[in-house]
């Protein structure tokens, strides 16, 4: 446990950051970047002032590797639940005989591979 | 030279242990002694064990006639809900690590206590809580939708009381996340001087890995089951096809929770598994970096698995290649542990005390249950056996041939520390061998039927199918005899059992240094360790004549 | 060696009482990491099927309290941390006025989001209670001009209304926690010696700002792309 009392401009210039970051997102969602590039920048950006608040204003950086790493363990695995889940959303949808991408392949299914064929609903 | 059962006590002056030290009811519910917990937790488990296993009896009972002669449909799908539900959450998942963890996690570190008590109490009245829910719901009409709550049908058109079962079940995590939380910390801070990680006992990896994955996948639980309630009382659509919601995603966000959590079914198991080969075989554990190690790779690769139940769910078939392979990954560290278990005993002094019993009947089952699941990894198999008596065939291998006599293994193994007592020894051994003889003879004839192609969770059935269901049923039965054993004479021998001093079976490991019981607080003084652990080798003869000359 | 009233039992010093709480404390915030993250995983799957419903719902949040919203809130999160540190600094009154503070800032928070949560039930946006497919300010219009409310935007509200509520609740406890906090640190019980309970009250907080953090641009930042 780090007992040492650390200046307030520490924990102030990390608050002035914090803002200046939040200013960016928001000014941002004004300019389109393009499809899906506005809300990734975001929530990459929501990622950044999430290390900082957890670094400085909760001390990370200055506590034994220990707690990195049980700082660090919730976020893989919640980094794996995503993936692999979205590995299964991301590549369905397509017709069959044709990859995720719309390319066809050639291994063509005979009959539908559910038994109740199931489309979204648009 | 082999294990002798017990040594006999010394004459007896009356001290004071963890039991005896104070009667009053409000000492043992407002306790914060881990010992005591671990007590209460046993009598709470053991009693849910029973309901749950009424439950079974009366769903075999029901499958001796492909008609529907004693049940109708209604209470058939209410019967194999509640035995799931009971079993998973108020059985086996508080079993190793609530009762023997508990009790032997912080004397085998050489502590006091755990890191945190209360929390500790606090784990027992939520655990009491969540299945006051789930027994009021039972007593209500029960829930049919299968332990596993699919949607659409569990949150649009059961008419159960559904809500109250997720209740339930979810203050029960919360329950589990508290000994977990605990667990970890206690292991990480509390160890006692000298106690390395690679001197401690090969259980306290089993149980920290245990607690790893408990910490991490139950909180996907609760916001999973409070998801589904918020769905069946308030139609959000989340979960509703015909609202654009999808069902699998109710199964992916159960199973990540849910496959880890057959690994915490199974882990404790093995851990317990370390302990009773290594005593009764008087020696080192084979490769204890690699048990130890492996408890830690088989928690990591559990969160990567758990599509392995959703291949014919409808999710994308390049989703269920990458989970059958990780899936055979996950099987690697299990056979570790098998193959190192198996090379302990190799020249090994075996004795067949009935805790031995057990654990040989272990390695055996859990063998056989792991191996099916390979089987089942593989996208083709599966897409045939799945929702079959295989897949029950399958993980009852594990979970009652592996884990549920791992702990009743566990049980007798430390009955004499925690009671001071020592058993009938012959009915030990009688009851172990009905065990395994009925649970062979329950089970495996389910893997056939499952081959042939018998659907889970059918009340009925072609009458082909008969001869294997009265095979199975007839197995239960024994099967039910031999777990009424145990409870009658572990029971008895409280009262009429001889007394044991503090190393009744001369094993290594710091809680065989203290008394039977151990006192209040674990130890009169903090053990300094300073030698490596299962120091078996100590005793033998070229060992002593060493020693005797100094 | 005398031990003090605040070091526990099961504990040999105050450095092991310490380390090991704030492990207890971190190994507890993991397991919200994962009780959010699940819900923000349904979340994403729920969106990438209904890419324009959500983002149409997103457009229809108020933006600006929400960007208040994440203002105050890290506004709470320095004063606590300040807090902290004249805790550990030993000033009992610069401590209570931190504390006080934090608490006013969180309050405010609560404050907005209840506004907030009274805009959108003008606007006929809360699902179940009072949702309405064509917008409020646009009933009496002839339905040429009307831009009615796709189904799936229902879906989105629901889910903004799990997960704020779901952190509002958090951030209840957390008042609660700070306000015990504060009536503890008046009475002059926590010193330089022994200041652990405030950081760990700290860490939760910040916890509570982190979630909040990823909130804000997940359901209120999807108007754009």
């Amino acid at each position: 446990m780090s007992e040492q009392v650390h200046p307030k401009r520490l924990y102030l210039i990390n608050y002035l950051v914090l803002l200046a970051l939040l200013a960016l997102t928001v000014g941002m969602s004004y300019v389109d970047f393009g499809r899906g590039y506005n809300n990734t920048i975001a929530i990459g950006i929501g990622f950044i002032k999430a290390i900082l608040i957890m670094l400085f204003f909760m001390h990370i950086w200055y506590e034994p590797s220990l707690m990195w790493v049980f700082a660090a363990t919730g976020f893989f695995f919640l980094g794996i639940m995503l993936v692999l889940t979205m590995s299964d959303y991301l590549t369905r949808n397509h017709p069959p005989g044709m990859s995720p991408k719309g390319e066809p392949v050639f291994l063509t299914p005979d009959k539908p591979r559910n038994a109740i064929p199931y489309s979204f609903p648009k | 030279m082999t294990t002798v059962p017990y040594i006999p006590a010394p004459p007896r002056e009356k001290t004071l242990d963890y039991l005896n030290h104070d009667y009053r009811l409000s000492s043992w519910l407002l306790t914060r002694d881990h010992k005591r917990i671990a007590i209460l937790f046993m009598i709470s488990i053991t009693i849910m064990f029973f309901v749950g296993g009424i439950a079974a009896t009366l769903i075999r009972l029901s499958l001796l006639s492909p008609d529907s002669w004693l049940l109708r449909s209604e209470t058939y799908n209410k019967m194999f809900t509640i035995h799931g539900v009971i079993m998973v959450w108020f059985f086996l998942i508080p079993s190793v690590p609530n009762v023997l963890g508990n009790f032997f996690l912080p004397i085998m570190i050489g502590a006091r206590d755990l890191a945190f008590p209360r929390l500790n109490l606090a784990s027992w009245y939520l655990y009491m809580i969540g299945a006051v829910f789930t027994l009021m719901a039972l007593i209500l009409g029960g829930v049919d939708t299968g332990w596993t709550f699919y949607t659409p049908y569990s949150s649009s058109f059961s008419n159960t009381h559904v809500v109250m079962v997720v209740v339930g079940v979810f203050i029960a995590g919360f329950s589990t996340i508290m000994t977990a939380m605990n667990f970890i910390v206690t292991t990480h801070t509390m160890r006692c001087p000298g106690m390395t990680w690679f001197r401690l006992p090969l259980f306290v990896w089993g149980i920290y890995a245990t607690s790893l994955i408990q910490i991490l996948a139950t909180p996907i639980l609760a916001i999973t089951l409070a998801l589904l309630g918020v769905e069946r009382i308030w139609r959000i659509g989340i979960f509703d096809p015909s609202v654009g919601g999808d069902p699998v995603l109710f199964q992916h966000m159960f199973w990540f929770y849910s496959h880890p959590a057959v690994y915490i079914m199974i882990l404790p198991g093995m851990a317990v598994e370390s302990e009773l080969i290594t005593c009764f075989s008087r020696k080192h554990p084979f490769g204890y970096v690699f048990i130890a190690f492996s408890s830690l790779a088989i928690a990591m690769l559990s969160f990567l698995v758990w599509a392995h139940h959703m291949f014919v769910a409808g999710m994308s078939i390049y989703a269920g290649m990458t989970f059958s392979l990780l899936s055979m990954m996950v099987a690697v560290p299990s056979a570790i542990k098998v193959f190192n278990w198996t090379a302990t005993l190799y020249k090994g002094s075996v004795s067949l005390q009935t805790p031995m019993l057990y654990a040989l009947g272990f390695i055996g089952l859990f063998t056989m249950g792991g191996l099916t699941g390979v089987m089942l990894a593989t996208l083709a198999i599966d897409v045939h056996v799945h929702d079959t008596y295989f897949i029950i065939a399958h993980f009852h291998y594990i979970m009652v041939g592996g884990m549920v006599m791992a702990y009743l293994g566990g049980i007798h193994y430390w009955w004499p520390k925690m009671t001071g007592r020592m058993y009938n020894e012959w009915w030990g051994k009688l009851s172990a061998i009905i065990i395994f003889i009925g649970f062979n003879l329950t089970f495996f004839p389910q893997y056939i039927l499952g081959y042939l192609g018998m659907p889970r969770r059918y009340h009925y059935y072609p009458p082909e199918f008969q001869f294997w269901n009265v095979l199975s049923s007839a197995g239960a039965s024994i099967l039910a005899v031999g777990y009424v054993l145990p409870l009658v004479y572990l029971l008895l021998s409280l009262r009429y059992g001889k007394r044991v001093g503090p190393n009744p079976w001369r094993a290594t490991g710091l809680e065989w240094k203290t008394s039977s019981p151990p006192p209040e607080h674990n130890f009169e003084e903090i053990p300094v360790v300073t030698h490596e652990p299962y120091a078996y080798y100590l005793e033998l003869p070229e060992m002593k004549e060493e020693t005797q000359d100094e | 060696m005398s031990r003090p009233t605040y070091l526990q039992e099961q504990f040999e010093d105050m450095h092991q009482q310490t380390f090991t709480a704030t492990l207890g404390m971190w190994a507890f915030l993991t397991t919200e990491v994962l009780f959010f993250g699940a819900i923000f995983v349904a979340y994403a799957v729920c969106r990438l099927r209904w890419q324009e419903e959500f983002r149409h719902g997103s457009a229809d949040l108020q933006l600006w309290i929400g960007a208040i919203n994440t203002a105050v809130l890290l506004t709470s999160s320095l004063f606590i941390a300040l807090a902290v540190r004249s805790a550990k600094a030993g000033h009992r009154s610069m401590l209570v006025v931190n504390l006080i503070i934090t608490l006013i800032f969180g309050l405010m928070f609560l404050g907005f989001k209840g506004y907030e949560y009274s805009v959108e039930s003008d606007e006929s946006l809360v699902p179940i209670l009072n949702w309405s497919t064509i917008p409020p300010d646009e009933v009496g219009l002839p339905p040429s001009q009307q831009h009615p409310r796709p189904e799936q935007q229902k879906l989105f509200m629901s889910f903004y209304f799990f997960m704020t509520a779901l952190h509002a609740t958090h951030m209840i406890v957390g008042i609660g926690v700070i306000s015990v906090l504060t009536t503890l640190s008046w009475r002059g019980r926590y010193t330089a010696e022994h200041h652990n309970p405030i950081e760990i009250g700290a860490l939760y907080w910040h916890f509570v700002d982190i979630v909040w953090v990823f909130l804000f641009p997940a359901l209120y930042l999807l108007r754009t792309g």
